[in-house]
């Protein structure tokens, strides 16, 4: 089956900044895809390329099998990118809006109840006659990511579409996503929203300075993690001599240790017995992927 | 051809939404000045033998209306969109850089002509105007706002600030719109300015559209008709260059 996705040798410089270094990376028909990364790693570099925003340096990328570069039209009208920025035509309502989106990728009439489909499932249709002005910021998120849809691109890409945005609305935006993957979308997000990334996205690759430092299944990562993280109230507040090694931070009275197995936990308390130290308060936490984030991205030796 | 249509249209809606500022406001600038400048010269000046002035006022304030019209157009639009930064809807599209040009180039031509035609209608209250060479006339109109619609889009393209399109504009477009004789012939100027003036390809575009009401003119309607031919043809090929090569909108 030809890749969602497939990007091979990418370079991009501005100037003597290098942006991307050497992206090598294949994304599957029906993937729920996350990309990981710190501010200025790369991520939004990667999507502008993808959708024909600005041109590699070097390299190759491809839609569906479609080179973005010298089959753009093909391409292009296989993706749907939802921008990170709230950007929108303050000339228009919602509905309008969404007609001429449709309307550019040579949609005529016929695809208008597709349109209010995905008015009515983004919860837009009491909006739909609103100025995009007019609208509130969760809204105008909705119609971004609306107007991505209007052409039914089997690839979506978007970039931090939860940015900014309230619990309640993530959740719904969330469900939706999801829902538009079971119906077969290939779905490609980047959020700084680990917990995002870690309970949709089946696989994940993680950019830093222009490179990505790890591709593998979300499972697998997690699987990466450093174990276990103990956090631990005591009474006197100290810490052992012993136990030292195993800081990983202390803050708000409470140590946070990182434990490799379940079985260090016996070993730590009986050190703190033999120390004359009480327990007050003692949780014990599962690494998540914030905790490999950190570990792979993050710059601790 | 539905995705160009769509923008078209979309260009189309963008200044009739607003019609209140872009076609009323101009119209009662054009009449301003032709109110204020016949009650002034009617009596002193008579550039063509048997036309008033305000008569030969008309044509030159029906085109710059066109001009300038055509020229707000597409400029506006342009960096709007990139100043609001909705522009990339556009440019995510598989829509060429073929149809985005003519879709812009269209709109900014439509919105000249109707202000056009709405400042020579009331023009038409105050005074009788012959059209001896309607074909001039509509073939002048025609090409002139493309012409200012091709520099629309590049001027759009090209700055990046609201400052910098008021630059173009304030030294650019309206210098030359105001010096290429639509408030005179350019016969009462001195010799050395005649000469400047034959430069300025709005001359071209004013002379002969008023050549198609009068029937006479500063220069040969044909000269005028291939200068500024010649000119749209130079500036749109310029202009897809620009759009084809992504200047400023694609990195």
């Amino acid at each position: 089956m030809t890749p969602a996705i497939k990007i091979d040798q990418v370079h991009k410089s501005f100037g003597a900044l290098q942006a991307l270094q050497g992206i090598d990376l294949t994304i599957d028909q029906g993937e729920f895809f996350a990309l990981l990364g710190p501010n200025g790693a790369g991520k939004s570099t990667l999507i502008s390329l993808l959708a024909g925003l600005i041109r590699p340096s070097s390299g190759t990328l491809s839609v569906m099998g479609h080179d973005v570069v010298t089959d753009s039209r093909n391409a292009r009208r296989l993706l749907g990118v939802v921008p990170q920025e709230l950007v929108f035509d303050p000339f228009f309502n919602v509905r309008e809006m969404l007609r001429f989106q449709a309307g550019y990728f040579g949609l005529g009439r016929g695809n208008d109840s597709w349109v209010d489909e995905v008015i009515e499932g983004l919860g837009l249709a009491d909006k739909a006659h609103t100025n995009m002005r007019a609208l509130s910021g969760g809204m105008k998120r909705r119609a971004l990511i609306a107007q991505a849809l209007v052409h039914k691109p089997p690839v979506v890409v978007l970039d931090e579409p939860t940015a900014g945005v309230d619990v309640e609305l993530r959740q719904m935006l969330w469900e939706f996503i999801k829902k538009l993957n079971r119906a077969g979308h290939t779905i490609i997000l980047t959020t700084h929203y680990l917990e995002e990334a870690e309970t949709l996205c089946s696989r994940v690759a993680m950019l830093k300075q222009g490179k990505i430092v790890a591709l593998d299944s979300t499972e697998n990562l997690l699987k990466r993690s450093p174990g276990k993280h103990l956090r631990l109230k005591l009474e006197p507040s100290r810490l052992p001599e012993s136990l030292q090694q195993l800081l990983r931070g202390e803050e708000g009275g409470f140590y946070t240790l990182v434990l490799n197995h379940a079985e260090q936990l016996g070993d730590v308390l009986t050190e703190l017995r033999n120390a004359d130290i009480c327990v007050l308060d003692i949780q014990l936490i599962e690494a998540d992927l914030e905790d490999v984030f950190v570990e792979i991205v993050g710059n601790r030796k | 051809m539905i995705g160009m249509y769509t923008l078209f249209k979309k260009e189309i809606l963008r200044f009739w939404k607003v019609s209140f500022q872009t076609v009323l406001a101009p119209v009662i600038t054009a009449l301003l000045y032709l109110l204020i400048f016949s009650h002034v010269l009617e009596k002193h000046v008579q550039v063509y033998p048997g036309v008033s002035y305000t008569a030969f006022l008309i044509p030159g304030l029906v085109m710059m209306s066109v001009l300038q019209n055509a020229f707000a157009n597409s400029s506006s639009s342009l960096i709007q969109s990139k100043v609001m930064g909705n522009i990339v809807f556009l440019l995510l599209t598989p829509l060429s850089y073929g149809e985005f040009f003519i879709a812009f180039l269209a709109a900014a031509i439509i919105r000249g002509i109707v202000v056009g035609a709405c400042v020579c209608l009331v023009g038409l209250l105050i005074v009788d105007l012959p059209m001896v060479h309607p074909f001039a006339v509509l073939a002048f109109a025609l090409l002139g706002s493309a012409l200012l619609g091709a520099l629309g889009i590049i001027a759009g393209i090209w700055a990046d600030k609201f400052d910098q399109m008021a630059a173009f504009q304030n030294f650019i477009i309206m210098p030359l719109s105001f010096l290429s004789g639509v408030f005179y012939s350019i016969h009462s100027l001195p010799p050395f300015w005649q000469q400047v003036s034959h430069l300025n390809p709005f001359f071209y575009m004013i002379d002969g559209f008023r050549y198609g009401f009068f029937g006479q003119a500063d220069i040969s309607p044909a000269i005028s008709l291939t200068v500024v031919g010649i000119s749209f043809l130079a500036l749109s090929w310029f202009t897809l260059q620009m759009l084809k090569s992504g200047y400023k909108l694609r990195g």
